[in-house]
């Protein structure tokens, strides 16, 4: 399926891009968007539409199609977070190591391709489940690598936007692929074969899209430069800039109580009816899709780190009102707008954040740090908070949560004054 | 490469995959309609009267059909006497049944909309319905009381489409007589080993009723570890009583529950057997069935259960004694979720 970026062009081998660094992009004018950005965001959407597909057919397939069983099915979720940090951290630092981003991506997307067909095969659940780590190993390994390529490709002062709108068109796919999935089913009664098939052609043309159309050029000179060791990636910790972000983003990130059991303390808190719980996360996405611009764009002019701490304040409002809205009608809706909002302002924001501290040569294993951080952070949390809901119950499990945001957020706030907001160190390239 | 020749090779690259992603929706729709079609060797279903209470008082069994042909997934009656005779069809789908004392309930899935969204429905002898309840999730589990006064049902619920792999259970209580409804057993107050107990990774399944009309048996998931509990109605309280016991099913004197058990060594994909425990004793007997069984079994009387088992066309019913004696016997093809009625 991948074809590696420099088949048979011999010619200079990739043009640099033009629109990196347009010139006269002062501020008050903004520039194009860089075409690789576009480029990635549109492979982002294909893929998701691609993956979500499968993801909302999937517990119908299982118990419906199958007649399995599908419970203690996320028992190896905690093993697997491990690995996915350790394969995300690789994908970062190897992206930097041979230059090469778009082929770690490029690798990282066709195994999830792969991983559609494979699908059509596994009857099991054991099957099944591994099927399902493979595409999360794509994913781990292509994640970072790309949110290199869309810095590296995005003009310094716009990075905020570039990674709002692949965001947007990210969660636009997300949203897509649920959508495309059940009319095939609406077609075609019981057709999850069906339903996979379109899913692997959907996440080969998404492949096909990269290697097309996202330029393939080498981050660093091959021969001058030393070789990008990784005891130089993790060392980038040592720098104060991507050390507080990623201490940021670790100290936040152990306060963020998960998606599960927001939705699960929503669930208990609005007397909605039973059936929108399986549409709570899509309110979450639609908001993520409507504000990951406008917040990018938001984070370009006032800071990155604002806008960050702003999402996670967004958070603690939310939990706020998950203690204190009672059962009012609109309690869900303004949660679900919340808890996007805190999306849309921490996710790609807090990329375009790290990218500005990062130098270019080491940008993959940078970002792969921050969000291996982030990551294991939220990963400790939703053990913490499940345990914490055993012992006290799950509003005071709530209450704690936000008390411990509250002060993570102060002590941020305070972190960043320090060095006053300026997100400009030199810039590598 | 030029702008064009890309431009070519993702056009080609589009008209080639969406040629192959059309032609596996039009396959399977085809499929679908196949079976609509009965199938030469297959049971002979045909629309008639369906009844809850046998009027001529000779035991019936009323189940779903999933034999091909256009009462497909419909409640279908035969005598008990010849299980394996002609099917006669109601018209009413359902996805999962159980019934007794002239009540039913039906969890089916419901038409329009671009999602399945299902619904329990309770019917009545005549398969009227009584009430509908709106559904979370994809149906599994459901069980009418001895007496007819009491339903249960549970469904799948994929929470968090961001994990992708989350996958939990939801169980509800209808009490016919006062209409009292708990859409979540997760209300009740858990008592586990003598203390009381909460986690948010709480999954209750498989409810069976006793004769009281107000004690009932189900699964109890947590920590990674299933648990047997007996439930109380009025206390709303649930209780531990045994680990590792799954989809219990209380027989007719209430002596006894069979249940599936996941047995140590077994493969990851079929992992369970069939047991009996004696509720006086606490002692657990193997059945005679060899197969992984899923499946919450039905009494057909004191002495036998009845399950189902993945088959050729939907699934296969097979019958087995209770004391774990006898081999599985098969039952009726093309058939899920019998209810034994007027024996």
């Amino acid at each position: 399926m991948y074809v590696a970026d420099s088949r048979g062009t011999p010619a200079p081998a990739v043009t640099p891009e033009p629109q990196a660094v347009v010139p006269g992009t002062g501020p008050g004018r903004r520039a194009a968007l860089a075409p690789t950005v576009l480029a990635l965001g549109t492979v982002s959407l294909i893929t998701d539409v691609s993956s979500e597909m499968v993801t909302a057919v999937l517990p119908l397939y299982l118990v419906a199609g199958l007649g399995l069983t599908p419970l203690g099915f996320g028992l190896l979720d905690g093993l697997y977070n491990g690995v996915s940090a350790l394969v995300r951290l690789t994908g970062g630092h190897l992206g930097d190591r041979l230059g090469r981003h778009k082929a770690l991506a490029g690798i990282g997307y066709g195994l999830s391709a792969l991983c559609k067909p494979l699908l059509l095969l596994a009857h099991t659940l054991p099957a099944i489940g591994a099927v399902l780590a493979l595409d999360r190993t794509g994913k781990g390994l292509r994640t970072a690598p790309r949110d290199a390529l869309i810095s590296l490709a995005a003009a310094p002062a716009e990075r905020g936007r570039a990674f709002g709108v692949h965001r947007a068109m990210d969660t636009a796919g997300a949203l897509i692929g649920p959508l495309l999935a059940f009319l095939i089913l609406r077609g075609a009664a019981d057709g999850y074969d069906a339903v996979f098939t379109v899913s692997a052609c959907v996440a080969a043309l998404g492949v096909l899209v990269l290697v097309l159309f996202v330029p393939g050029r080498r981050t660093r000179p091959a021969a001058d430069a030393a070789p990008v060791s990784l005891r130089a990636s993790v060392g980038l910790l040592r720098g104060t800039g991507l050390r507080r972000i990623t201490l940021a983003a670790l100290l936040l990130g152990l306060c963020t109580v998960s998606d599960a059991f927001v939705f699960l303390l929503l669930q208990r808190a609005g007397h909605f009816p039973d059936r929108w719980f399986a549409l709570l996360p899509l309110g979450t996405a639609a908001a993520f899709l409507l504000l990951a611009l406008p917040l990018g764009r938001l984070a370009d002019r006032v800071g990155r780190r604002r806008v960050f701490l702003g999402g996670h304040l967004a958070l603690l409002a939310a939990y706020g009102l998950l203690l204190t809205g009672g059962t009012h009608p609109a309690l869900p809706y303004a949660v679900l707008l919340l808890h996007g909002t805190f999306y849309a302002a921490t996710d790609g924001v807090l990329m375009a954040a790290a990218a500005a501290v990062v130098p270019a040569e080491h940008r993959g294993g940078g970002l792969a740090l921050v969000q291996t951080g982030q990551a294991v952070a939220r990963f400790a949390a939703s053990l913490g908070f499940g345990a914490a809901w055993t012992v006290w119950g799950a509003r005071p499990a709530l209450a704690v949560a936000a008390g411990l945001l509250a002060v993570a957020l102060a002590g941020c706030a305070r972190l960043y004054s320090a060095d006053a907001d300026e997100e400009t160190v030199a810039e590598a390239v | 490469m030029t702008l064009q020749r890309r431009i070519l090779i993702l056009v080609t690259a589009v008209v080639l995959l969406s040629a192959v992603g059309v032609i596996a929706v039009v396959r399977a729709s085809s499929r679908a309609d196949e079976k609509d079609r009965a199938r030469p060797g297959g049971p002979e279903v045909t629309r008639g009267e369906v009844s809850l209470t046998p009027a001529d008082g000779a035991p019936r069994i009323v189940l779903r059909n999933m034999a091909w042909g256009p009462h497909r997934d419909e409640l279908v009656t035969v005598p008990a006497a010849s299980p394996g005779g002609p099917r006669t069809a109601s018209g009413v789908s359902c996805l999962r049944f159980h019934s007794a004392a002239g009540t039913g309930v039906c969890l089916q899935a419901e038409k329009g909309g671009v999602q399945e969204q299902y619904r329990a429905v309770v019917l009545d002898a005549h398969l009227k319905v009584v009430s509908s309840h709106p559904l979370a999730g994809i149906p599994t589990r459901a069980r009418v009381s001895p007496g007819g006064h009491l339903a249960a049902w549970t469904v799948f619920v994929g929470g968090d489409s961001y994990a992708g792999t989350n996958f939990s259970t939801r169980t509800s209580l209808l009490d016919l007589r006062t209409g009292r409804y708990d859409a979540s057993l997760e209300d009740f107050t858990i008592v586990k080993d003598g203390k009381a107990y909460r986690n948010a990774d709480v999954n209750f399944w498989g409810v069976t009723f006793a004769a009281d009309e107000q004690t009932f048996y189900a699964t109890l998931a947590t920590g990674g570890q299933t648990y047997l509990v007996r439930g109380d109605l009025t206390a709303r309280t649930v209780t531990t009583l045994r680990e590792n016991l799954e989809c219990p099913s209380l027989s007719p004197d209430g002596t006894r529950l069979v249940f599936k058990k996941r047995v140590p060594g077994l493969s990851a994909d079929a992992p369970w057997r069939l047991y009996a425990l004696d509720l006086a004793t606490m002692k657990e007997t193997p059945l005679a069935e060899q197969r992984s069984v899923d499946d919450q079994v039905v009494w057909k009387d004191d002495r036998t259960v009845v399950y189902a088992l993945p088959g050729d066309f939907g699934a296969d019913l097979y019958a087995l004694p209770a004391d774990g004696t006898g081999t599985p016997a098969p039952l009726m093809t093309s058939a899920l979720a019998p209810a034994f009625l007027g024996s």
